[in-house]
């Protein structure tokens, strides 16, 4: 597979990063970071890391199933993240899920028609103290409202 | 950066950089006795190391509050195998939200305690672990390390001590169960996140089967400090049995919620109602998480008198945890708080032991059930007793993470369970919303 200059100059860098021998520690930073440049990790990208870690893509396959991050599909341009979790949904991010869902005419774990936006509930992302929080792809958004969920919506739709 | 206004109530000792210009530079960092605990270290022994940060009763900031230096002393010192230092900031345990605000203000603090740790048990490599979602966290962890290197204070023979260490940053990719310690070595390697059976601890054999000193981001903040002003000085800010502050994140339904650095023994309602500003819209307290949502719940009732530190949560049962605070009011619904937990615990459990794996799903379904009005009486008594079946019972503390909070919740308000029988609405709600998760 062909990556960009820079993926590929952080593969050079993780494959070093380890003790001699021990190159399949690279796996996981390997396929997010490739995953963020191709979109989802399809069976290529399995058996290209596979390859380059020294492992059968089957190894590679039982570790992307395992870790939430990791998705065969590919997700909208704007991955939109709520959480849910105690903090959060102590200030109504249940509610404020709803709302995304219905701002974008998808339910939990949809992608919309043109591919822009998926939604996704999640667990606790470290943002408690500043809840409700939402993530869009890896951006942090804090005290999150209806409203605001609304304008951000707005704002990158138009960014298209 | 930081997001809330520091309380003047905070004793800032990690946190002291925090809100001065370009904290996160190896410049602020320099000007500020920066890196001055690690040349005073390299002139001492390892033991001597190790003397310090246990005269200072550190505990483990991450949860489980194992003696820190003590948890160094068990590397072997004379294994011929390469020593190796991880760095816990897979943070996330909900409610905790204070590692990513230490790497992203005073990077380089972070650096510096693993740099000693490295000359405590001459360990000469090692991996800051970040949860993938912190993408920009390690991006500042990136920069700094690349500072660090440029300015001679990573790499060969640092600053002329003749001490070698490389550092790196390692990507997780969504998974709560790698933040335990075993599970996390287990990622690292290149794995499922599944933990290991203990004995032998990872001081002896961790990453890479070689011997390594793990330790949550707040434990490793703490050793520069340490070094720097000594173990008694640290210790005499906390309570007899355990040193220093706790970063603090205060969550839920308070006025002034966000994360401050407080004494350990801070009383808990001057916590409430001074640090974070009082109860919002003047409701009444009726539940308090001390530490992360895996610690035994707290009444009102009980967080009279109490302090926060080990002990005092201990001689109520529950624990200091992570500095996760959840402040919950009269208006929260604890079996709908109690059913978004066991959705939490039966989504991250690992699958690796059955008590967990189906415990979690058990109190899952249960909850959920009862919450939307299906519930029968011996349901209570059930969710009880799959609980304390968990306890003790599971490969590591995820279970019991579950079990705790569940427990704690049917004993302490039964009443709410009950209210919800015979085909009831939720009485918090006036629509029975559910939560999806």
């Amino acid at each position: 597979m062909r990556f960009s200059p820079q993926l590929e100059a952080k593969f050079s860098k993780l494959l070093e990063s380890y003790p001699a021998g021990r190159q399949r520690a690279a796996m996981i930073p390997m396929l997010l970071y490739a995953q963020d440049e191709i979109g989802s990790v399809t069976d290529e990208l399995v058996a290209e890391v596979a390859q380059r870690v020294g492992v059968t893509p089957m190894q590679v396959e039982e570790v992307v199933s395992y870790y939430s991050m990791l998705h065969r599909q590919p997700h909208g341009k704007y991955h939109v993240q709520v959480c849910t979790n105690i903090s959060c949904l102590l200030h109504d991010a249940d509610k404020l899920l709803e709302h995304a869902c219905e701002k974008l005419g998808i339910e939990n774990h949809g992608v919309t028609a043109d591919g822009q936006f998926s939604i996704e509930e999640v667990e606790c992302m470290g943002a408690c103290s500043w809840a409700p929080a939402i993530q869009v792809n890896y951006e942090f958004h804090h005290f999150v409202t209806p409203e605001k969920i609304d304008r951000l919506v707005d704002a990158l739709r138009k960014k298209q | 950066m930081l997001y809330n206004d520091p309380s003047p109530l905070e004793t800032r000792v990690l946190s002291r950089r925090f809100g001065m210009p370009h904290s996160q530079s190896i410049e602020t960092y320099l000007a500020t006795d920066g890196y001055q605990a690690f040349l005073k270290a390299s002139k001492m022994t390892p033991d001597a190391i190790i003397g310090e940060v246990k005269a200072s009763n550190l505990r483990g900031r991450g949860g489980a509050g194992f003696p820190t230096g003590m948890k160094w002393s068990f590397v072997p010192r004379n294994s011929p195998k390469p020593k190796y230092i991880v760095v816990n900031a897979d943070e996330g345990e909900p409610g905790t939200c204070k590692d990513r605000v230490l790497m992203e203000n005073d990077p380089h603090q972070l650096i510096e305690g693993v740099l000693i740790a490295g000359l405590a048990v001459d360990a000469h490599a090692g991996w800051i672990y970040i949860r993938g979602e912190y993408r920009y966290v390690l991006d500042i962890m990136d920069r700094a390390i690349a500072e660090a290197y440029q300015r001679g204070w990573l790499g060969k023979n640092i600053q002329g001590t003749g001490f070698d260490f490389e550092l790196y940053t390692h990507t997780g990719a969504g998974s709560y169960e790698c933040g335990e310690e075993s599970a996390m070595l287990e990622s690292l390697e290149g794995k499922r996140g599944v933990p290991r059976i203990r004995p032998p601890f990872p001081a002896v054999v961790g990453a890479f089967q070689c011997p390594t000193v793990l330790n949550n981001v707040e434990t490793f903040c703490a050793v520069p400090p340490i070094l720097l002003n000594g173990g008694a000085a640290f210790a005499a800010l906390g309570v007899p049995k355990a040193g220093g502050t706790k970063m603090t994140c205060l969550t839920g339904h308070i006025n002034k919620p966000g994360v401050y650095e407080l004494r350990l023994g801070f009383p808990v309602m001057q916590m409430i109602e001074e640090v974070g500003g009082g109860m919002r819209n003047g409701k009444k307290l009726k539940a308090f998480i001390p530490g992360g949502s895996s610690c035994p719940v707290l009444t009102a009732a009980e967080c009279e008198g109490a302090t926060m530190d080990y002990d005092s949560m201990a001689q109520r049962k529950s624990m200091l945890g992570s500095g996760g605070v959840v402040i919950m009011d009269e208006d929260t619904c604890m079996v709908k708080a109690g059913l978004r937990l066991m959705k939490f615990y039966a989504h991250e459990s690992c699958g690796w032991c059955i008590p967990c794996r189906e415990g979690t799903t058990w109190l899952d379904k249960i909850m959920t059930r009862f919450h939307s009005g299906g519930g029968v009486r011996s349901d209570i008594d059930l969710l009880g007793d799959i609980s304390k079946n968990m306890l003790g019972r599971t490969f590591c503390p995820l279970g019991d993470a579950a079990a705790m909070p569940m427990i704690s919740i049917v004993e302490k308000f039964r009443q709410e369970f009950e209210d919800h029988l015979n085909g009831r609405p939720c009485p918090f709600e006036h629509s029975s919303r559910m939560v999806t998760a």
